[in-house]
This record gives C-alpha cells, sequence and structure tokens, in this order.
C-alpha cells in the first residue's frame, strides 16, 4: 500500500463517521470517536510500514509529492494530533453537545479526520499549487470546526473572524504564488529554487510576490504581524478544536514555510537577505508581541493561545536562521523537532482545560485555584506541561528552546536574540503564575475531579513523553540532520 | 548505575515516592543519608595525585544527543567532589531541621533542590550542568510563593522578583553557553563535553573568548547575587523556608561560581584575563563587599541581615576568582564549601528563632543566652565563621583568596595593581562583618531580655544538624588541607589566568 492511499482511505473514513452519525444516531459520539481515534492509529501503523519509495506512488500523484524525511515525520505528526484530538473531543463530549446546535457531534468527529488528509498532503507538497488545494482542504475544514459549538456566542464570533480573515489570508497567499510564478515561471519548489539563483529574474516583482506569500503563510502559523486573530479564535473554539489549531494547523503551516525557505534561501540566492530580514523582524516582534500581552492574560486559554503566537516566534528565528555551515543541523529540522516537543506540551496543557470545562469549572486563573487539592495528579501534569512550555531544563520545551538559541547564537542574530530573551522571560512569569495558581488553595473547593482510567493512562503517557524527550530525545535525532530534506534512501 | 548516577536521582526517587505517599522525614532523611555516606565514602577514596589536568574519575556517560553531541555523563574531580559534599551534608540538615512543617511538600522541594544541585556538580556535560540547575527553579519559586514567611503579597512579590530575575540570568547564560560550544565545537557535531571543547579552547581567538566570557559572567553573576545583579537574593531568603533558603544561599546559588569556575576560565583563559574584563570584576565585586557589606549593617532584622550578608560574603570568591592564581582559585573552592556550611547553619539557627521567638527584630530581642547556651555556643560557631575567624573553615578560604591576590606573577612591590587595591579594600569587608555580625551576636544573646520572648535549648535530636554543622566549621578551620587536597588537580599551570 502506498502512503498516498493511506491518506485517501483517512478522509473516506472521515466521509463515512459524518454519514454514519447522520443516519445511525443511535450510536454513541464516543464509540465514533474512538473509531476516528483507531483509524488514525492504523493509519500511524501502516505508514511506518508502507514503501517509503517515491517509486510506490501512483503515476498520477508522482511527479507532484514528496516523501523526504521531514514530510513522513509530519504525517506521522499529523496523525499522532489528529488521534489526540479525537480523544480530547471524546473526553468533553458532554460539553460540546450541549453547545452544538441539534446536540450531535458528528461532524466535529469527521472532520478531523478530512483535515488530517490535508496536513499529510501538504507535507509532501512539492510546488505551491498542492500548497494551496491541502492548505484549503485543511482551512475549511476548520472553519466549520471554531464554529462548530454554535450555541456559544463566542464560539460563533471566533468562527466568523477565522472565515473572514482567513480566505483573506488565503487570497493574499495565492496573490503572493501567483506573483512568484510570473517571476520565476515556476511553481514547483525546485524551479523556484532554481529560479532565484537566475540574474535574468525581476527580483522586484520576485520579492513582491514573496512578500505576499509569506504574509499568507504567516497567517495560518500566527506569525506578527498576523497574528490578530488568535487570542479571540483561540479563546472561542471549543477546546478540542482549539488544541488541533494551535498544534496541527500551525505545524503543518511551518512545514509549507520550511520548503518555502528553503527554496528561497539555497545557497547563491539573490534573495536571500531581504528574506532572512523579513524572517528576523517577524520572529522578533512575534516573540514580543506573544509573550509581553500573555502576562496581563487572566484567561488560561487565552495566555495558552499568545503563548502559541510566542512558540511561532521561535520557530520562525529557527527557520530565518539557515543551517550552519559548519555543523550538520538543519533548520527545518529544528523546526521540525520544536514542534515535536511542542505537541504533547499542548495537548497536555488543554486536556486539563477539558477536563476542567466538563465539571463545569471555566478557563480563568482563578478556575485553576485548588487543583492540586481536587486532583494531584492533574496538577502535577499541568506543572510539567507549563515547565516545558515555559522551557524550562530537563523537560522536551527546553531543547527545542536551546536549539534555536544555537542557531541563532550560531548567525549572530544578536538583536532578535535579545527580544528572545525577553519573550522566554516573560515566559517564566505566565507560565508559572498558572503553576502558583494550581497550588493556592486559599478559597478553593476541594471536591475531587472524576477522570477515567483511560485518560489519566493517556495524559500520563503525554507527561512521560515530554519528560523522557526532555532527557533523552534521541528518537528524534533523524529529522534534526541536514540530510533530512533528502528523500529516504531504500524501502523505509 | 554508577555511584554518582544513583547519588543524582536517589532525591528525586524519594521526591516521588513522598509524593505517592511515603513517610515524609523518614524518606528524605533517609535518601539524605545515603547520599551523604556515598559522597563521603568516595572523598575517602579519592585520589586527587592520579587524576590529570582536566580529568574526572567515576565517569560514566550515557549519549543522549548524537548531534548535536549531548550526553548524560557524570565525573569528579576535587572541586566537584567538595560542592558535593557540600550539597549533601547541607540537605542532610536541612531535611532533619523541618520539623514545625508537617507538610510534606518541604520536602519534596528540599530533595529536588538538592538533587539539581548534584545534577549540576556532578555532571561534565555543559548541557546537564546547565540543566539541572534550571531543575531548582520551580520549587525555590512555589516554596517562597506559597510557604514563604511575611503576608501574601510580599511573598508572591518576592518569589516573582526571583524567579525573573534567575530566568533572565539563565537565559544570558544560556546564550553566552551557546555562543561558547559554537566556538570551541570542532564540527561538523555541535558538542557539548567539557573534555571535547577543551580541545580547541586554545585556537581561539582573545577577542571572542574575551565577549564570551563577560557573558557567562554576567549571566553566572546574576545566579550568584553579582553586584549588581544581586536584588533578588537578600528578600528571597530572608522570605524562604527555612530548608530552602539553606538550601539555596548554602548551595544553589554556589552553582554560579562553579560554573565559572568550571565553565569559563579553563575554557576561556584569554578571556578571564582581559584588562577589561578584569576590571568589571573588580568593580563589580567591590560592589558585593562594600556597599552590600554596608546595606548589611543598616539591617535590623536578623533574617535580612544573614540574607544580605550572603550576598555580600561572594564579593570574595569572586575576587579569588579574579585574581586567578592556583592559590586564590583553591581558596575560592574553600571559601565556598565553608561559606555554604555557615551561612546553612545561620538560617536553621534563624529558622529556629522565628518558630520559637516570633520575631527577628533586634529591638526585641536579648538576653537569650541565659535560657539556651547551646544556641548561643552554636550560633557563635555561625558568626565568627562568616567574620572569618581563624580556626573556622571561612578563614582558610579568605587567607587563601587574599594572599593569592599578592602571587609575585601578579604584582611588584613597587606598585600595587588594581587587583591588589580590590583586595585592600575588601579587608575593610572583614571589619564590616564584624561589626554586623558581634552587633547582632551581642542584641540577640545578652543584654536584658525582652518581656514575653523566650526560648528554650532544642532538644538532643533536634541538635544534630547543628552540631554536624558546626563540627565541619571547625574541622575545615582547624585542617583546611583536608579539602585542598583534594583539588591539588583541579587546574594546571598556563590554563589559568597569572598562572
Amino acid at each position: 500500500m502506498s502512503v498516498f492511499s493511506i491518506e485517501v482511505l483517512l478522509a473516506l473514513l472521515g466521509l463515512a463517521i459524518i454519514l454514519i452519525a447522520a443516519f445511525l444516531p443511535a450510536l454513541s459520539h464516543r464509540t465514533l470517536a474512538w473509531t476516528g481515534i483507531a483509524g488514525s492509529v492504523v493509519a500511524l501503523l501502516l505508514l511506518c510500514g508502507a514503501s517509503h519509495a517515491e517509486s510506490s506512488l501512483p503515476a498520477f500523484v508522482a511527479p507532484y509529492y514528496s516523501l523526504d524525511t521531514l514530510s513522513l515525520f509530519y504525517k506521522g505528526f499529523a496523525l499522532v494530533i489528529t488521534a489526540l484530538v479525537l480523544w480530547l473531543i471524546a473526553e468533553s463530549e458532554s460539553t460540546l453537545s450541549n453547545y452544538s446546535l441539534d446536540g450531535k457531534i458528528g461532524e466535529l468527529i469527521g472532520l478531523p479526520l478530512i483535515v488530517c488528509t490535508g496536513m499529510m498532503w501538504m507535507a509532501s507538497a512539492k510546488d505551491l499549487v498542492t500548497v494551496f488545494v491541502a492548505l484549503e482542504l485543511v482551512t475549511v475544514a476548520f472553519y466549520v470546526l471554531v464554529a462548530y459549538t454554535r450555541k456559544s456566542a463566542l464560539s460563533l464570533e471566533a468562527g466568523v473572524k477565522y472565515l473572514i480573515l482567513g480566505a483573506a489570508a488565503t487570497g493574499v497567499l495565492v496573490y503572493g504564488a501567483a506573483w512568484v510564478y510570473g517571476a520565476t515561471g515556476s511553481l514547483s519548489f525546485d524551479g523556484i529554487a532554481a529560479a532565484v539563483k537566475n540574474p535574468a529574474v525581476n527580483k522586484s516583482v520576485l520579492l513582491f510576490g514573496i512578500a505576499f506569500l509569506l504574509a499568507g503563510l504567516g497567517f495560518k502559523v500566527a506569525a506578527a504581524p498576523f497574528h490578530m486573530w488568535v487570542p479571540d479564535v483561540y479563546q472561542g473554539a471549543s477546546t478540542p478544536v482549539t488544541t488541533f489549531l494551535s498544534v496541527g494547523s500551525k505545524a503543518s503551516g511551518f512545514i509549507v514555510l520550511t520548503r518555502v525557505i528553503d527554496a528561497l534561501l539555497t545557497d547563491g540566492s539573490r534573495v536571500a537577505s531581504e528574506v532572512t530580514n523579513l524572517l528576523l523582524i517577524s520572529a522578533a516582534i512575534t516573540v514580543l508581541l506573544g509573550s509581553l500581552p500573555a502576562i496581563f492574560q487572566t484567561s488560561v486559554k487565552r495566555l495558552l493561545a499568545y503563548s502559541s503566537i510566542s512558540h511561532a516566534g521561535f520557530l520562525l528565528l529557527a527557520l530565518a536562521s539557515r543551517s550552519s555551515a559548519r555543523f550538520d543541523i538543519s533548520s527545518g529540522g529544528v523546526v521540525a523537532f520544536y514542534l515535536a516537543t511542542y505537541l504533547p506540551m499542548t495537548v497536555l496543557a488543554f486536556f486539563v482545560l477539558c477536563v476542567l470545562r466538563r465539571h463545569g469549572i471555566g478557563d480563568s486563573l482563578d478556575d485553576l485555584k485548588g487543583l492540586g487539592r481536587r486532583s494531584p495528579l492533574l496538577a502535577l501534569l499541568l506543572t510539567i506541561a507549563m515547565a516545558s512550555l515555559a522551557g524550562l531544563p530537563l523537560t522536551a520545551g527546553f531543547l527545542g528552546k536551546m536549539l534555536v538559541f544555537v542557531a541563532a547564537v550560531d548567525h549572530g542574530y544578536w538583536g532578535v536574540i535579545g527580544c528572545a530573551i525577553i519573550g522566554a522571560a516573560a515566559g517564566f512569569y505566565y507560565y508559572f503564575k498558572v503553576i502558583l495558581a494550581i497550588y493556592t488553595t486559599e478559597g478553593a473547593t476541594e471536591e475531587p475531579l472524576k477522570v477515567s482510567t483511560a485518560s489519566k493512562g493517556i495524559a500520563v503517557a503525554l507527561a512521560v513523553v515530554i519528560v523522557a524527550l526532555g532527557i533523552n530525545p534521541k528518537p528524534l535525532q533523524k529529522v534534526l540532520s541536514s540530510s533530512a530534506g533528502a528523500p529516504v534512501a531504500l524501502g523505509k | 548505575m554508577s555511584p554518582l548516577e544513583i547519588v543524582i536521582f536517589l532525591p528525586i526517587v524519594a521526591a516521588l515516592a513522598i509524593w505517592l505517599g511515603a513517610p515524609a522525614r523518614l524518606t528524605s532523611i533517609t535518601a539524605a543519608l545515603i547520599n551523604l555516606l556515598i559522597v563521603g565514602g568516595i572523598a575517602l577514596g579519592f585520589d586527587a595525585s592520579k587524576l590529570g589536568a582536566g580529568e574526572f574519575a567515576n565517569v560514566s556517560s550515557r549519549v543522549v544527543l548524537e548531534n548535536p553531541a549531548i550526553s548524560f555523563a557524570v565525573g569528579i574531580d576535587g572541586m566537584s567532589l567538595i560542592l558535593a559534599l557540600l550539597t549533601t551534608l547541607v540537605t542532610f540538615a536541612a531535611v532533619w531541621q523541618i520539623f514545625a512543617e508537617k507538610d510534606s511538600v518541604f520536602h519534596i522541594a528540599s530533595l529536588l533542590i538538592s538533587a539539581g544541585a548534584l545534577g549540576a556538580f556532578l555532571s561534565t556535560d555543559v548541557f546537564f550542568i546547565y540543566a539541572f540547575h534550571e531543575l531548582a527553579l520551580i520549587p525555590t519559586f512555589l516554596m517562597i510563593a506559597l510557604h514563604g514567611h511575611g503576608d501574601k503579597e510580599t511573598r508572591r512579590a518576592v518569589a516573582w522578583k526571583i524567579t525573573v530575575y534567575l530566568g533572565i540570568g539563565s537565559l544570558v547564560l544560556l546564550a553566552g553557553l551557546a555562543a561558547l560550544v559554537l566556538n570551541l565545537s570542532e564540527g561538523p557535531v555541535l558538542t557539548f563535553d567539557l573534555t571535547a571543547l577543551a580541545h580547541k579552547s586554545a585556537t581561539i581567538p582573545a577577542a571572542t573568548q574575551e565577549w564570551i566570557f563577560f557573558v557567562l559572567l554576567l549571566g553566572f553573576g546574576t545566579l550568584v547575587s553579582l553586584f549588581p545583579m544581586h536584588s533578588w537574593a537578600a528578600p528571597a531568603y530572608a522570605t524562604a523556608p527555612t530548608s530552602v533558603a539553606m538550601l539555596h544561599a548554602g548551595v544553589l546559588k554556589k552553582f554560579g561560581l562553579y560554573g565559572l569556575l568550571r565553565i569559563a576560565l579553563p575554557l576561556l583563559p584569554l578571556g578571564a584575563q582581559a584588562q577589561w574584563v578584569q576590571n568589571a570584576l573588580l568593580v563589580m565585586l567591590l560592589g558585593n563587599i562594600l556597599v552590600m557589606g554596608l546595606v548589611t549593617i543598616h539591617q535590623d532584622r536578623l533574617d535580612d541581615m544573614l540574607a544580605n550578608s550572603s550576598v555580600m560574603h561572594m564579593g570574595y570568591i569572586f575576587l579569588g576568582i579574579a585574581a586567578g592564581t592556583e592559590l586564590a582559585l583553591k581558596g575560592a573552592v574553600v571559601l565556598m564549601f565553608a561559606h555554604g556550611i555557615s551561612i546553612a547553619l545561620s538560617f536553621a539557627l534563624c529558622g529556629r528563632m522565628r518558630n520559637q521567638l516570633g520575631t527577628l527584630e533586634f529591638s526585641k530581642l536579648g538576653g537569650l543566652a541565659t535560657h539556651a547556651p547551646f544556641l548561643t555556643v552554636v550560633f557563635a560557631f555561625a558568626a565568627f565563621a562568616s567574620i572569618g575567624l581563624p580556626g573556622l573553615a571561612n578563614f582558610a578560604g579568605e587567607i587563601m583568596v587574599f594572599m593569592g591576590t599578592f602571587d609575585a606573577k601578579l604584582w611588584s612591590p613597587e606598585k600595587l595593581g588594581a587587583l591588589q587595591w580590590t583586595t585592600i579594600l575588601s579587608l575593610w569587608g572583614v571589619v564590616i562583618s564584624a561589626v554586623y555580625m558581634l552587633r547582632a551576636y551581642r542584641k540577640i544573646f545578652f543584654g536584658t531580655a525582652a518581656s514575653g520572648l523566650y526560648m528554650k535549648d532544642p532538644a538532643f535530636s533536634q541538635r544534630i544538624p547543628l552540631v554536624l554543622l558546626a563540627a565541619v566549621l571547625l574541622i575545615v578551620g582547624c585542617c583546611p588541607g583536608l579539602l585542598i587536597d583534594l583539588i591539588k588537580t583541579a587546574w594546571t599551570a598556563g590554563k589559568v589566568a597569572g598562572l
């Protein structure tokens, strides 16, 4: 079975779930969600077992479809986050159906699988057209997901905002792609990489296109100044969807950015300094505009939204630090590594919010008070997640941050490093604020929180992953190497 | 697992066990005692003469990442052994004296801080040296914010201050360390291993060494409360629960100094020798000794005074680092140990008084000697050691530092350099210490007792940690060779500034 057919089957599974939910209302949502989880886990196993040679692909996609280490990594990443989001949906099923229009959440369970297909496809994109189609598959499904819990006014507001801004961003992206095509005569990344070295190409036209292209992608990854939508949408969407946006959507934006930047910054590129400067400026203001407002947030969900912006800034800094001349570490690899560490900690933090929500507790900092008494386990898990988000050593979050720092220092981007230090130090403040709230006991109830054993197991596993990756990140070694962008040699 | 790995992970395992419900006091004391015995055993069998320059004993290494090359590598030389001894001694005393607080979090926090310090001192990989130190940040923050002294607003403010200060300090340090490994790795693999980094250190141009050294000095300096990045320390120690204050002021704060001695000085020798770096350091350490000394005199509460004095005394250790001669550096290490023990003892006594008397203001205290002769004697040990009285450990370290700055290679009798002038000014610090320590001693223990403030000597079992620390001060003070012989080969000629 080729990798491509796995993606097709996954999309079919998503459609099937939506249809089953519509025509067999007796089937419980939990069953459907766990079917989806099983589907993505099976897909993950198939992905590991499938042939990774490009010759195994059907002839009609092969020219537009790459299978290097990075794309395989992001495919696996998409499957993992989809399974975890479905788990969160199953976990907060009662809340979600309360807020959906007809008390049913069939689409909410089916659509993530379709999003996943889009993300997997995007990981393999070799040209801007494929990127556009895959991106739309993801984004349009997200419009539905964000607005799905319509009885909540916030969710509706978030849906509208996301729809309008998302559509505008897509327009900008396509407009930019058109200009790039006009300048280079090519839509494929390889073609663009060849054209940026060619002195015959009109540089101003090319740069004009690149600026729009980067702006469109910047919206997807929540890079400043295109980050305004993030806090409102993250806060308004239901927590599982927020998780998906914050991890899945961001990761798929970054795989595309990685490819685009790789092409634009090839050796001998004539636009290298302009693109690098754009990225550096954007990275600096993203880190600052993410972390400084986060200091003042009282809603944990909004706080995590700002934190997600700030993390995007670190990732942009990694992308701007082109692969070092002396050391065998690729910037795309650092981004992938960072995202892999970002996944478990974000999911874990949102999981705790889901559990609280199910108990009728809100997501403000005050609502976390007494968590240390009500559920010592959840308190510890959230502490680990926050420590990792803050980038404390011996958690996964630190390694990612350290690699970004190392890459940036290697290029001597001291101004941006200064901004990153300010951002990370602010991070100590706002993440620790959450930890402090957890262990504050004054004025809190002591009624214990109920969590199913299976969910406890998954949550503990995520925490173990955070600590294990922080101490022994060897499993992620492969994506770091600069050969990660090259096709996988033989079989798997 | 090698014994050193056990030493690092035992406190973490014990903390987990307590969290899961094991008896807090028994578990933490057992773990601390086992650690003390293991490290003591290693120290007895340690033969400094067998180690070459830059070599470590009891090494073991596990590869964590191949590229960049990071391994969980542990090993000891004289300096790390001394600091491990300090850590285990203070940990044992700190968990033993947790009496009043039944809450197990005090034990968990103390054990985690101890594990962080041990991990930092025993690792030989820059990554883990840095990483373990940060491990201690969360427990310190939580303990001050939730269980500190004073009202809620104050202790929260203090907790934020220490967290943000140390956070920024360690991020600056991280940038400096990144620059260090980037410049000293030979490529194509980036390495964090101390021994591998040392290979290339001789080939780095002086200008590069200077700025990296300076960044490291700022980063490490913030963690040691080097003037003017010191203002987090005094309120934090005055507010922190006793065991946390003992461990942080006594042990964890030494990490910054350890880092300078372990990483910055040997790997960037030209940076340490640069005149402008030297001068900057001398100005800053004089700030510690003289400015903070005067600030300390001004305090009217025992906890504030001790907290400020601990900031002040860091200046002497920095003086040893600034001198860079073998004698001064060895003195700095001895002084790190001695200061750690004496400040931990002081905070233990201070905590006991706070619990029983309810106030630490000098104006309200007095005449405790009549009812508490034991405490009077032990406090004398701590106070006199802190002043630098001969026969107690601090004196040995301080005199070595002072003499070291007058090394024949550093000056000629015709002309005193900046370093020698600094030493002469620093000597006034000893006088300042004597003023505030003796005044505090007189006000607390002699004179007429204030009405209602009455304190008895502790029961026998509670005297154990106090006697232990006081005995160490005396033993090391009388036979400093016990420690100095351990660090025989910690540095080699020519690698260190001025040698």
